[in-house]
């Protein structure tokens, strides 16, 4: 690991003040930034300790919402009970990721922000455009059975591993944050994230030294909420293909559908197009069929994640059928 | 640097990369934590802080030194076992042991969990989660056990947690076993 120096900050004002070089960086729970760290993935010269803020505390608003803070332990929030009573995909997602003790360190704002599992983004020794912009991209012709068939370029196809941020991004969620200048902001989720294009490097719209101080739910959508996570083993995986539900069916007619999937592309993804295919029709395996054509229709496998085009079909059609009892 | 440990306090200057399980065993002797990855993988390191279990390894002295940090050896003491030790030398619960201590803390701070009523992705209502052996599985799962001891330390967990025993027969038990050597999940 590359030394650093050490600020921790007593307020999100003196916070966004701290990063005062461009290699300073935030660190919450930890349990992403030490690990990229120890391999010299990251190398931040200085790191401004957040962990201490006044911002775990998850508060209902007038409209029904509820405003998590930033940094609000995954544990926490998947306990919560008016996350557990109304927002249950959130609830569900976050219990299927990472262990207890992770989820006990691992902050909302963290894990909206850790970055991909690729192989070779935490190899040094491989090329790989994400962490080394020009280099090239070794999963392309290599091992890449965990990435992307979404959203990908010739530069990068990595997946964004988080399984919380495809429950919020069903829940249609706002990023509300802090800037350097003291200006606030508040970014929906859909406008959150970046495709790699040719600049794979660029992951999400935080500008440099911006503080995520919270994160807000609308008020409960209405339907049965569902989070169904596939991986290679029982527990304590990443997901090679999830799906986060929220499916209101009235008088026999899909009457609202919200999803969105986890393991598929380069941030927890949605398509309007996959929604359009279930509202206003009787819930049925040729509509869920239709939907998981509409998904997949730009699906584009790299050799040994050529499987996750079926499969993302099959757990979507499942989870459908689930939540919509049909 | 001061640190609290096992209601123990510390003064130490230790180089500021350093994380609170190389803290424990480089610095203070206290080297009943273990390193298995240093990355979060396989709970070796699992200390309580606050109370709260966490991967000592993922996380740096420095972010905790005003907190309360509970090691194995703050669990209990040759004479003075924790309950959960006594029923894992009861349950043959290991067999390197290296694994256990972080096995025995994860454990401490689960059943904390459990009595705060945190269900689990294994709870079928979230609201009112049953504690049986699923339960004890999936939430012991950020601690690995090279052995495959898992039979028996879900064995020492249900005895000491109150959970309701799968009924297993010892056939069954033996078949689990040898599934667990072979790499297959089995609660
Ligand atoms: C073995 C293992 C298994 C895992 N399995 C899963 C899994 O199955 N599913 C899953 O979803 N996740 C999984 N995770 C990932 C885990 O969820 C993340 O590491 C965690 O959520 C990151 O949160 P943190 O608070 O520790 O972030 P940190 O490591 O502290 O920070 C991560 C990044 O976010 C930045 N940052 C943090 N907070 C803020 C803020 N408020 N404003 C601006 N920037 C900020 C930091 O600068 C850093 O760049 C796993 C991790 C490990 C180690
Ligand atoms: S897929 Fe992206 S993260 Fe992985 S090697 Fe290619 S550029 Fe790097
Ligand atoms: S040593 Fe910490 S989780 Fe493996
Ligand atoms: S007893 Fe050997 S690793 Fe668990």
């Amino acid at each position: 690991m590359k030394t650093f120096t050490y600020e921790k900050a007593a307020t999100p004002e003196a916070a966004v003040k701290d990063i005062d070089t461009s290699g300073a960086k935030f660190i919450a729970g930890g349990t992403n930034l030490l690990d990229l760290m120890k391999l010299q993935v990251e190398t931040p010269d200085k790191l401004v300790d957040i962990s201490r803020l006044d911002l775990a505390k998850i508060e209902e608003r007038e409209d029904g919402g509820l405003t998590i803070g930033a940094l609000v332990p995954n544990s926490d929030l998947a306990a919560d009970r008016r996350v557990v009573a109304k927002y249950e995909v959130l609830s569900r997602a976050l219990l299927a990721g990472a262990s207890g003790q992770l989820r006990n360190k691992a902050t909302t704002g963290g894990n909206l922000l850790q970055r991909t599992r690729c192989y070779y983004f935490y190899d040094t020794a491989a090329a790989c455009n994400k962490r080394e912009p020009g280099s090239g991209c070794s999963a392309i012709g290599g091992f890449n059975r965990i990435l992307a068939v979404l959203g990908t370029s010739e530069h990068c196809i990595a997946t964004h591993p988080s399984d919380m941020a495809v429950a919020m991004r069903a829940l249609d969620a706002t990023i509300v944050t802090l800037k350097a200048d003291g200006d606030r902001r508040r970014i929906s989720i859909h406008d959150f994230y970046r495709l790699p294009g040719d600049t794979p490097q660029i992951e999400n719209a935080l500008e440099a030294g911006e503080l995520i101080t919270h994160i807000e739910l609308p008020a409960p959508p209405k339907g049965k909420q569902e989070y169904r996570k596939v991986r290679d083993r029982a527990s304590y995986a990443f997901a090679l293909v999830s799906v986060a539900a929220v499916v209101d069916v009235q008088n026999g007619v899909i009457a609202s559908a919200s999803l969105a999937f986890g393991g598929l592309g380069p941030m927890p993804w949605r398509n309007p197009a996959v929604e359009a295919a279930l509202v206003g029709k009787a819930p049925s395996d040729a509509v869920f069929e239709a939907a998981a054509t509409a998904l997949l229709a730009d699906a584009k496998g790299y050799g040994s994640n050529d499987f996750k085009i079926p499969l993302a079909r099959r757990t979507l059609i499942a989870t459908l059928r689930n939540v919509t009892g049909a | 640097m001061h640190f609290t440990i096992n209601g123990q306090s510390y003064d130490v200057e230790p180089d500021i990369r350093t994380s609170v399980l190389d803290l424990c065993r480089e610095h203070l002797g206290l080297t009943g934590s273990k390193k298995g990855c240093d990355h979060g993988q396989c709970g070796a390191c699992t200390v309580l802080i606050n109370g709260r279990r966490v991967n000592s390894c993922l996380t740096l002295a420095v972010m905790h030194q005003d907190d309360e940090i509970t090691t194995i050896e703050g669990i209990g003491q040759p004479g003075n076992l924790h309950a959960l030790q006594e029923a894992f030398v009861r349950h043959d619960g290991y067999q390197c042991g290296y694994c256990t201590p972080g096995q025995i803390c994860s454990a401490v701070g689960m059943l904390d969990e459990v009595k705060k009523g945190w269900a689990s992705h294994a709870s079928g209502d979230l609201t009112d989660p049953k504690f049986d052996d699923a339960e004890i599985s999936e939430r012991m799962s950020g601690n690995l056990c090279r052995c495959a001891a898992y039979p028996n330390i879900v064995d020492a967990i249900r005895e000491v947690g109150g959970a309701e025993p799968a009924g297993r027969t010892a056939d069954e038990k033996d078949a689990a076993m040898e599934a667990n050597a072979r790499g297959e999940l089995v609660a």
